[in-house]
């Protein structure tokens, strides 16, 4: 078997899920200036409600294709509406406020989920009934699943439809000049309070459909999940260059491939000493040099606002 | 169209305006003229609804829309075309255009991109370049094609000759009187107080957050104090 061949397959799709989750921390940043680290955890919600979804319909005899559309739908909806609620309570009444205070409100908010969820869903790992029984594929010294070659496309299709609805629609016009100066846009006749909101919306309904994908890729789901999900997300949104679109991307499928790669070979490496269980090391490696060495990401803004 | 009562307008615990009045009728072009600070910027955002007056009451066409948000303003026929012009600099010439028509969902917006691309051909030459590349005259053209763009009754300009060269500033002054003859009515503050009363019928000198003179511009351009003040003579 080809470990390097196999670690890049399996760091796209991972990297893939990433980058779904890291473009809710850009855009939000984008339009705001705000890191929401309750966004890992709106992300684990979707994973328990699909989980919860996915357990009520197992016994039902229903295809497992119509169980998981609906598992993504209702994670979706209570994501979106946890999104919206969270930016209306906790940030619009701080939008004016140092920057410090609706960081650490941030970190209040995901604390707040986190244990909400454990009261809610237990404090135990919930594990996927059985639903699916991916098949194998080899290609060229790999093997992968067609699961993961679903999540890779879906994640693509999301993506892609993404870059089409920001750089086309007139919402994603208005969410570009939102961004950029906020009064102009007013003054233009954008309702930038529901812009931002909408901002949150979409952040929610993708970071959910990537939470319904690690419930199908790993088949647990926990409390806590959001959290490493999250820096690793937030990590890659860095990478890219926070506040860019497609800097999220970018740096969340990087971030896979370094991991995945890291995970294969640090074995090796380090000469047995330690494990693949060692791999997130890497990610926070790579966020410590990427803050060093180029603090604006690969993709960071360079032309200035003030023209 | 525009009656202004006692507004008073502060920045945090500063008040920047002091109880003015004003009055724009219909179809009229008036200027709003006076020193650097003297708070003819602030009058303008509180008019457009970027910022909320403390006091005070504005009548829009015998509407009081006093205090409503800019987002509603401009829907309902008051553009304003800012200090340093605001153009959305990562947005491409186009997109910005077609921010300045987004309250709009009619069928004519085509026709009027290219009324605007006539108007500053400039514009239309460049129409796929990012707003940011422009020089600062032409991302005045573009401020103020922009603002067109929602059709407005009401059109407030904030300095539109700030920080440019002559020649540039005697072609923005053609368009707005271009403008103005397409019927637009006109609030137009500004330092370069000659052009400004040559262009308008009326006129208003602030000083200090306070109204001190209101004429013709035709009086204030031969009123001697104005003459020292501000035509430096």
């Amino acid at each position: 078997m080809d470990i390097f061949l196999q670690q890049i397959v399996n760091g796209l799709v991972l990297g893939s899920i990433y980058a779904l989750v890291a473009l809710g921390y850009t855009m939000v940043y984008g339009i705001l200036g705000l890191i929401n680290f309750a966004h890992g955890d709106i992300v684990m919600v979707a994973a328990l409600v699909a989980l919860t979804v996915v357990q009520l319909l197992s016994g039902s005899g229903l295809p497992p294709a119509v169980v998981i559309a609906a598992a993504m739908g209702a994670a979706m909806l209570v994501c979106i509406v946890i999104g919206v609620t969270v930016e209306r309570v906790a940030y619009r009444p701080l939008r004016r406020a140092p920057r410090l205070a609706p960081l650490i409100t941030a970190i209040g908010v995901s604390i707040l989920i986190q244990y909400s969820a454990a009261l809610v869903w237990g404090k135990q790992y919930i594990s996927l009934p059985e639903l699916l029984q991916p098949t194998s594929i080899a290609f060229g010294g790999a093997q992968f699943t067609d699961l993961q070659v679903y999540i890779f496309l879906l994640a693509a299709a999301v993506m892609a439809g993404l870059l089409w609805f920001i750089k086309s629609s007139r919402i994603g016009r208005a969410m570009r000049a939102t961004e950029q100066n906020p009064d102009i846009a007013g003054l233009m006749g954008v309702d930038t309070n529901r812009i931002i909101a909408f901002t949150f919306v979409l952040g929610s309904a993708i970071g959910a459909i990537a939470g319904v994908m690690v419930v199908l890729y790993y088949g647990l789901g926990h409390y806590f999940m959001g959290f490493m999900l999250g820096l690793k997300a937030f990590t890659a949104a860095v990478l890219g260059g926070i506040g860019n679109v497609a800097g999220a991307m970018l740096g969340g499928l990087l971030l896979g491939v370094i991991e995945s790669l890291a995970a294969g070979y640090i074995g090796d490496l380090s000469g047995g000493v330690l494990g693949s269980n060692y791999r997130d090391i890497f990610a926070f490696l790579v966020l410590i040099f990427v803050l060093v060495l180029r603090p604006s990401g690969l993709m960071g803004q360079r032309i200035s606002d003030r023209a | 169209m525009l009656e202004v009562e006692a507004l008073e307008v502060g920045y945090g615990g500063i008040r920047a305006v002091k109880g003015i009045g004003l009055t724009v009728r219909d179809g009229e072009l008036v200027t709003l003229i006076g020193a650097n600070g003297a708070g003819k910027t602030t009058t303008l955002k509180a008019l457009s609804g970027l910022l909320r007056p403390s006091a005070g009451r504005v009548r829009y066409n015998d509407r009081d829309i006093t205090g409503l948000p800019a987002h509603e303003l401009v829907k309902s026929g008051i553009a304003l075309v800012p200090e340093g012009r605001g153009v959305f600099a990562r947005l491409t010439i186009e997109e910005n255009l077609a921010m300045g028509a987004y309250i709009r969902r009619d069928p004519d917006v085509a026709a009027d991109y290219n009324r605007a691309y006539t108007l500053f051909p400039r514009l239309a030459e460049r129409r796929k370049q990012l707003a940011g590349t422009l020089s600062g005259g032409e991302q005045q053209m573009l401020a103020i094609a922009r603002a067109l763009m929602s059709r407005p009754k009401l059109l407030l300009l904030d300095e539109p000759s700030m920080g440019l060269a002559p020649l540039m500033v005697q072609k923005i002054f053609e368009t707005i009187k271009a403008v103005a003859a397409e019927g637009v009515t006109l609030l137009l503050v500004e330092q370069n107080a000659k052009l400004a009363l040559e262009l308008c019928s009326r006129g208003y000198v602030m000083e200090s957050g306070m109204i001190v003179l209101a004429d013709d511009a035709d009086s204030l351009l031969r009123n001697p104090q104005v003459r020292h003040a501000y035509l430096g003579e």
